[in-house]
């Protein structure tokens, strides 16, 4: 199978093409430098993203939270880690850092709050 | 009316305002205040819940509001005074501020110095210029991007993007994880002004397809977005008959640059420069205006916040320094008759930052920050004193998406005594 990828380790963006058999990388062609190579085996054998989005938060002095999957997860578990976020909220007060889902969408990895709420009495 | 006494006023409390007040409390001043309109200091970076600023400042990658926490708890422990909710209004050129909050009305601040914090808006009329309906569903992207992050708002399920900025390609993949469609992102240019990243990571990921030389030529519905249609340009830039293709969406996004916000500037009767509509600076950030400085996105826009925030620090560092010399009463006259050279943008750079050099004032080291026209391959950057070419530096690629800069060293400038003029092009060989 070949994939066709760009390079996103500089503003060159070299157009890269990664030819696999059997599960094995054979070539990677279209590369500048050792980095495009790197990414290229990351990109085709385990790509991963880091997931930001936000969260409701109750009682606080603004009504969302931004959040962060703590570290990269695996990309095809990116809808996964989204759904287990709907419908999810948090009361405040809310620190950076605060785990609001531990192992999210059974990836391991904890969603945490990237932004401090402070609580407001009502 | 409430009148108030500081040495500093820094307009805006996003990272540019943030960065010079802790720059400017270092360097010895006091009192400083900081205002900001809004209801909370960060300014855009509250809204990019996004990863990926601050690589050059922290070595770690971080979302947009942790970026702003680091200098909004340095602010805070250092006990630097911030207003919130409040807006300034005007700005005399004997530096007298006026601002409004709901709490105090209206008062004023006498200062000895300005600091320009504004930061940037988006551009939004012009950039769709064909006749018709302006039906409801329309936004730009930073608006959408407020209305999702902040106010936990959906603005739409079926979107199309004009424009291929930074904001709109963040835009489409936020969307998209909110469970909306984005069906296609169109470009007028041949090439996109996004960073390749969010091309790959924002598009390509989710199978959101680019049409570069693409604008949007009709939108349909009256009360409501129905759907637009979209067609290819020619190298002017006018639609190509029998290009066009239908999209229906309830959404249009428009993501079509920024541009630096300068009302208040203008009341100060700052110069300002007709390329990056910020104001034209001298070596030290400062405007035409004598004690008031400016940086980050009202000085021209950024694409990184990490060069926002070094560009205040110096920002804020020349403001105390100059607040220095007022109160120990040094003529300021002997600046104004020092010395200028002045930094000529030319052959594929459209502009510098800043634009005059005085040698006498320049630290041991000058960082010239500067934007190219197009995307040009193979080139020299190179720096010319006079007509002697001091630097050539070979860059494989260098585009309009991406900032650039040189440095100047103070020493090499005193060599040429003489010296009047320092170009910047991009050169063949
Ligand atoms: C959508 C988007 C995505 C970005 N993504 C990245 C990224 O991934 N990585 C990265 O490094 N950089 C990114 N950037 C760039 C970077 O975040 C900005 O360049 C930086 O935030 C600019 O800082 P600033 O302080 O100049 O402006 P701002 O953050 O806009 O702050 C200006 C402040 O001034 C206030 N203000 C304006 N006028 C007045 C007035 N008259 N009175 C009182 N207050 C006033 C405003 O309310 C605002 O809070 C992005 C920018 C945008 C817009
Ligand atoms: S392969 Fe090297 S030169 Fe090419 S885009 Fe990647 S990092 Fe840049």
């Amino acid at each position: 199978m070949e994939h066709n990828l760009i390079c996103i380790g500089c503003p060159l963006g070299c157009m890269m093409k990664v030819e696999v058999e059997e599960g094995q990388i054979t070539t990677i062609t279209g590369n500048t430098c050792k980095r495009g190579e790197a990414y290229a085996i990351k990109e085709v054998t385990s790509p991963t993203r880091l997931v930001t989005s936000t969260v409701k938060v109750e009682g606080g002095n603004l009504s969302m939270v931004s959040v962060k999957t703590k570290t990269d997860i695996p990309k095809n578990k990116i809808f996964d880690v989204m759904k287990s976020l709907q419908g999810i909220s948090v009361k405040a007060p809310v620190h950076i850092g605060d785990v609001i889902i531990s192992n999210a969408a059974d990836t391991g990895v904890d969603i945490i709050a990237t932004k401090q709420v402070k609580s407001v009495n009502l | 009316m409430k009148q108030l006494i500081y040495d500093i006023v820094i307009v805006g409390g996003g990272p540019a305002g943030l960065a010079a007040a802790i720059e400017a409390l270092k360097e010895g001043v006091e009192r400083i205040l900081i205002i900001e309109r809004d209801r909370e200091l960060g300014g855009i970076l509250n809204q990019c819940i996004h990863n990926g600023f601050g690589l050059h400042t922290f070595k770690e990658e971080l979302t947009g509001p942790e970026y702003a926490q680091r200098f909004m708890e340095e602010v805070k422990e250092k006990h630097i005074e911030y207003k919130l909710n409040t807006m300034v209004m005007d700005i005399t050129p004997n530096k007298v501020v006026t601002a409004m909050n709901t709490l105090e009305g209206m008062f004023e601040i006498e200062a000895k110095a300005i600091i320009l914090a504004m930061g940037c808006r988006e551009r939004s009329r012009g950039a769709l210029n064909i006749p018709g309906y302006r039906p409801a569903g329309i936004f730009s992207a930073g608006t959408a991007q407020r209305f999702v992050n902040i106010e936990g708002y959906m603005p739409g399920r079926e979107v199309v993007i004009l424009g291929s900025g930074d904001i709109g390609l963040i835009m489409a993949r936020r969307m998209t994880l909110e469970g909306a469609k984005v069906k296609v992102v169109a470009e007028i240019m041949q090439y996109s002004g996004g960073l390749k990243r969010n091309i790959v990571q924002c598009l390509d990921d989710y199978g959101i397809p680019l049409k570069l030389s693409h604008t949007v030529v009709e939108i349909k519905g009256k009360e409501r977005v129905e759907g637009v249609t979209i067609a290819e340009v020619d190298k002017t830039g006018k639609p190509i008959e029998g290009t066009e293709e239908y999209y229906t969406c309830d959404t249009l996004l428009l993501s079509v640059g920024l541009i630096p916000e300068n009302e208040v500037s203008k009341q100060i009767g700052v110069e300002l420069s007709n390329v990056t509509s910020g104001p034209t600076v001298n070596e030290s950030l400062e405007t035409s205006v004598p004690g008031v400085f400016a940086c980050g996105n009202v000085l021209h826009v950024h694409d990184l916040v990490d060069f926002v925030s070094e560009e205040a620090a110096q920002a804020g560092k020349n403001a105390a320094k100059y607040v220095k010399r007022v109160q120990k009463d040094l003529n300021t006259l002997d600046e104004e008759l020092m010395h200028e050279i002045l930094l000529i943008p030319t052959q594929g750079v459209r502009y510098t930052v800043p634009q005059t050099i005085r040698p006498e004032c320049m630290e041991e080291e000058q960082v010239i920050r500067f934007r190219v026209g197009d995307v040009y391959r193979n080139r020299y950057v190179s720096v010319y004193f006079d007509n002697e070419r001091v630097l050539h530096k070979k860059r494989p690629i260098v585009a309009p998406g991406e900032m650039e800069n040189v440095y100047l060293k103070k020493e090499d400038i005193l060599k040429y005594p003489e010296l009047s003029q320092i170009t910047i092009k991009l050169e063949e060989d």
